[in-house]
């Protein structure tokens, strides 16, 4: 058990930013491979944490624990079990592949390089810390390289994609710092500490807090604090623009890790922490999935530009995580956080391809392409293929987490489900509908010397579709790393409701 | 009384004697000096400080104790407050060192102007006695419409020092008339024995309360909570800028300190500071007071804030609303809201002084203090410019700063106590949110928008280099390395009491 392999992964693109800031800067290539070379090592060690991760056991694994500030019980505590090892993983991974896709980044490389690996080491602690606290600081931490990313190397309307990014997330993450406290006082003795505040989950379900049940108080600000993540609609206007101000690598991690911390959230802390605030939780929760599902979905069918289509895919996809999360049955968590995982590396995918054209066509008005595969076959074929990712085709990771999180939600939310399906069927009508509209038909006349796709973002982009293709056909390692830690929570809180009286 | 205990007390009074000692050097050196060379005097005030500190830092606080009859205490509260108004002001001189508003004047009598404030503080922080507390807060006011208004040619800074003495003039009137009045209900006017007569309960709640809030208009003045703020804006934009900055910081610290040890020795008695100091006063609500005064200050501070175009305008709002997180803190008033408060006074102590002294060398590089006019700040000097978003950041509270672990505390313990504050955390939190917008707009302009590369990167001096890295690096590391920050205000909650 002793080892730092998660401080490691953690903290060393913070090293690598460090790094990056002495290399002077017309040494593009020494910042740029640099860059990619941390992220790479940084990937090394997420599959080798993998490789030490004991799939039989749920508990938390590979933990490092010390105390950090006495005088609040504040500790470093980090540890992974299986709901945090494949976002570990996707983290890695995504990062190290945007490196590639920032490729093209035309202005001060230094400063963007530096920032991304912040934001990487911000991601990573969120994922791989047990305390409340530093989880905390990792949430915000990355809210600063986030408004710099956006706000420099955005697009034209960056500048106000930036601050309501920042704006919004901030709101969100005072809530949660309330619910943090609270939680803090409400255990006893006071404790930041995630797992022990689990143990503690009955009390907080008798306090009183604001003259109501403490449990469900604390549950409603961490819900907003996490929903404005994921985003649950009502909380999902920041999400388009800052998705289309982005820079491709950016709206990649955006879409690939960052929403997921929401859902994680949800998972790691108020599921566990407060079981019975989330069985009463778990209709609403359900229905704002299925809005989530069915409003993202018609928003994206409405686009005109490719990369907003995209984005609110986003909000369409996220809605089955929340649909399976509600449910509570081991299927549906399964689904669910699989569904993250897929999530993360399709439309990483599909960013990724936005970002090729936009590249070379310099707009993203799908009305304004036609008959694009007669001039970039290659590119087609790359995107048909995670189209078909995306609209949840049978044979892509997508269809199995999207069939898991409706067969596990069907038995407890019948109507929902059946209503949720609708989504599916919007899903492929707008995914097939953009496609048609882009390279079938009358090729448009101003792109006859398209470039094709090239080798650089080919090999962004091939090994996330090998992975897509091979969980769609043996989902089974990835389901093996998840369900045992998965199944515990789904019984944990059953009980607790069962012992409730719920 | 005997000369024996005076004399013996005279021990506990060495930083205030080195520091007088030190004032009257510098005017005796400052003769011998022309005003080219004047800044030597500047030297030896700021060597003289550092001695000053040392001897602070010395003092052994563990048993408190009432000096001169009880006029003085010396204990870990007022120790502490001594070593952070000290930094200040060495910090201020250092600043003040590098202004150009300041160069080619005779600057002799700047520095010990400086220098008496910082003892008026001393005093201040330390009074237990109704004279010494209005002496010394008499002497903290004169010293700093002196300052504000020393560029005597300039009508802005005129118009700062009048404005400062109108409203110091009435607020201190009003003071010295809740005073009178206390003095008259209970005979007496060492706090400890005003005490006593409070808890034997023969005073008429009804005038008590006006009692209270003369008193409170007296303090709020020094810390410009609002409503007693209107003086703020003008004074910040009129003075010498280190001397905004250290009017921002300073006197305010200094101000929280006499509000804190009045109420809670006036109030609790035990020298233990916890919620009975407020329950003590039957009939009066005196937390809803000083929620009220706590939100608004917040509330108002940020959102006039929002619209200031001019640096050092914006700051000096945002200053009135982080005075309002702080009296969060005096509603709490026990132990952890007092430490909080102590540790914010610190943090923003770095934070605000950096963010002036980055506000300075912009104004004397590249002549500007207008915030739209920071842009490409952060291209044309690199170094300025990230030293500058720490700041940002840390005002605004975001974490891995210093400024976020300070509020942290302060909500920390409104939360303890469940739902009685939980409203306020709320409302305090936002506030937060909305201080993001207004911060955050000067680092956009440092780095957001058309990005036309300078021609050659400006550099700036060492010395200012280097005060800038000591005031931003213990922002990021302080709470990292195990927060000794709050060890050290934790400990020094400690009042004497008679």
């Amino acid at each position: 058990m002793e080892n730092h392999l998660l401080s490691i992964v953690t903290f060393l693109p913070v090293l690598g930013a460090l790094a990056i800031i002495l290399v002077p800067k017309e040494k593009l290539d020494i910042i740029r491979w640099g860059a990619a070379a941390i992220t790479g090592i940084q990937l090394i060690f997420a599959i080798w944490i993998l490789s030490v991760f004991d799939f039989a056991s749920g508990d938390v694994q590979l933990v490092e624990h010390f105390a950090w500030i006495p005088a609040f019980n504040i500790e470093y505590f980090l540890g992974i079990d299986g709901l945090s090892a494949p976002m570990v993983l996707l983290t890695a991974l995504l990062s190290f592949l945007a490196v590639f896709s920032s490729w093209n980044i035309d202005k001060a490389h230094k400063g963007y390089f530096a920032l991304f690996l912040l934001l990487d080491a911000g991601m990573m602690g969120v994922f791989t810390s047990l305390d409340f606290f530093l989880f905390y600081i990792f949430w915000e931490v990355m809210l600063l390289p986030m408004y710099f990313l956006i706000g420099i190397w955005g697009g034209p309307q960056r500048e106000y994609a930036a601050i309501k990014f920042f704006l919004y997330t901030l709101f969100g993450s005072v809530l949660l710092l309330l619910g943090m406290l609270a939680l803090y006082f409400l255990s006893e003795p006071h404790t930041f500490n995630m797992l022990i505040l689990a143990e503690q989950s009955a009390q907080f379900g008798q306090a009183i807090l604001l003259g109501m049940n403490a449990g469900k108080v604390i549950f409603i600000l961490l819900f907003v604090g996490f929903a404005i993540k994921v985003p649950i609609f009502p909380f999902h206007t920041w999400l388009p623009l800052a998705h289309v101000e982005a820079p491709t690598a950016i709206s990649v991690i955006l879409a690939g890790v960052l929403l997921k911390m929401g859902t994680y959230g949800f998972l790691r802390i108020s599921w566990p922490v407060l079981k019975e605030a989330t069985l009463w939780f778990a209709l609403p929760l359900a229905i704002l999935g299925l809005i989530n599902i069915i409003y993202g979905a018609m928003a994206a069918l409405a686009q005109r530009d490719l990369k907003k289509m995209v984005a609110y895919s986003s909000v369409s996809h996220m809605g089955f995580v929340l649909l399976g999360m509600a449910a509570l049955t081991p299927a549906g968590m399964n689904g669910a956080v699989f569904q993250m995982f897929n999530h993360g590396t399709i439309s990483a995918m599909l960013f990724m391809l936005v970002g090729v054209v936009y590249d070379r066509a310099h707009h993203r008005d799908i009305e304004g392409f036609g008959g694009l595969a007669k001039v970039v076959p290659v590119y087609a074929g790359v995107t048909a293929l995670a189209f078909f990712a995306g609209l949840g085709l049978p044979g892509f990771s997508g269809f199995i987490s999207e069939a898991l999180t409706l067969i596990g939600a069907f038995p407890v939310f019948t109507w929902i489900t059946i209503f949720a399906t609708v989504g599916i069927v919007l899903n492929a009508g707008y995914f097939l509908w953009a496609y048609q509209r882009v390279f079938m038909g009358e090729l448009n006349s101003k792109y006859e010397k398209l470039e094709d796709i090239n080798g650089r973002e080919l090999f962004a982009l091939i090994p996330l579709a090998i992975i897509t293709f091979f969980l769609g056909v043996y989902p089974t390692p990835m389901l093996n790393l998840m369900s045992t830690t998965l199944n515990q929570l789904v019984e944990v809180v059953k009980s607790a409701g069962m012992a409730a009286g719920l | 009384m005997d000369l024996n205990q005076i004399v013996a007390d005279l021990g506990l009074f060495l930083p205030e004697i080195i520091l007088t000692g030190v004032v009257l050097l510098v005017v005796l050196y400052d003769l011998f000096q022309d005003a080219e060379h004047s800044i030597r005097s500047g030297y030896l005030a700021m060597g003289g400080l550092v001695l000053t500190l040392l001897a602070v830092l010395m003092q052994d606080t563990s048993a408190p104790t009432g000096i001169f009859s009880n006029m003085l205490a010396v204990d870990g509260f007022s120790n502490f407050l001594k070593v952070i108004v000290s930094i200040g002001a060495i910090l201020v001189m250092w600043m003040s060192f590098n202004s150009n508003e300041l160069k080619g004047r005779r600057v002799g009598e700047y520095y010990v102007l400086i220098l008496v404030l910082t003892l008026g503080m001393y005093f201040l922080v330390s009074a237990t006695h109704l004279l010494s507390i209005y002496i010394s807060l008499e002497m903290v006011s004169l010293m700093s419409f002196l300052l504000s208004g020393y560029l005597k040619e300039q009508m802005r800074s005129n118009e700062a020092a009048i404005k400062y003495v109108v409203f110091g003039a009435f607020s201190s009137g009003i003071l010295l008339y809740g005073f009178s009045l206390l003095y008259g209900l209970t005979g007496s006017t060492s706090i400890f024995e005003i005490q006593a007569a409070l808890a034997a309960g023969n005073v008429q709640p009804a005038l008590l309360l006006m009692v209270l809030v003369m008193v409170l208009v007296g303090f709020g003045y020094k810390i410009a909570a609002v409503p007693f703020h209107f003086w703020t804006p003008d004074v910040y934009e009129g003075a010498p800028v280190p001397i905004t900055a250290f009017l921002s910081v300073a006197p305010k610290a200094a101000g929280f300190a006499i509000i804190i040890r009045f109420f809670n020795v006036v109030f609790s008695g035990d020298g233990n500071p916890n919620m009975e100091a407020w329950s003590a006063l039957e009939n009066l609500n005196w937390q809803a007071v000083i929620s009220l005064l706590a939100i608004l200050s917040m509330t108002v501070g940020n959102v006039i804030a929002i619209q200031q175009s001019n640096i050092k305008r914006m700051l000096a709002y945002s200053s009135i609303a982080h005075a309002g997180y702080m009296l969060l803190g005096v509603v709490v008033a026990d132990q952890t809201g007092i430490a909080a408060i102590l540790y914010y006074a610190g943090v923003y102590m770095l934070m605000n002084l950096g963010a002036f002294f980055v506000a300075i060398h912009v104004k004397n590089a590249f002549d500007t203090e207008e915030i739209e006019e920071y842009k490409m700040l952060g291209y044309k000097a690199p170094v300025l410019g990230v030293i500058m978003t720490i700041f940002m950041f840390s005002l605004t509270g975001l974490p891995p700063t210093g400024g976020f672990i300070a509020k942290f505390y302060i909500f920390r313990s409104l939360i303890e106590y469940g739902d009685m504050y939980f409203w306020l955390a709320i409302i305090g939190l936002i506030n937060g949110v909305i201080s993001l917008y207004y911060y955050m707009r000067v680092v956009k302009a440092m780095y957001f928008g058309k990005m036309e590369l300078p021609e050659r990167i400006h550099q700036a001096p060492l010395n200012v280099t280097v005060l800038l890295v000591i005031l931003a690096l213990p922002l990021l590391l302080g709470w990292m390395i195990g927060d000794p920050l709050s060890g050290y205000a934790q400990s020094a909650v400690h009042f004497f009491v008679n």
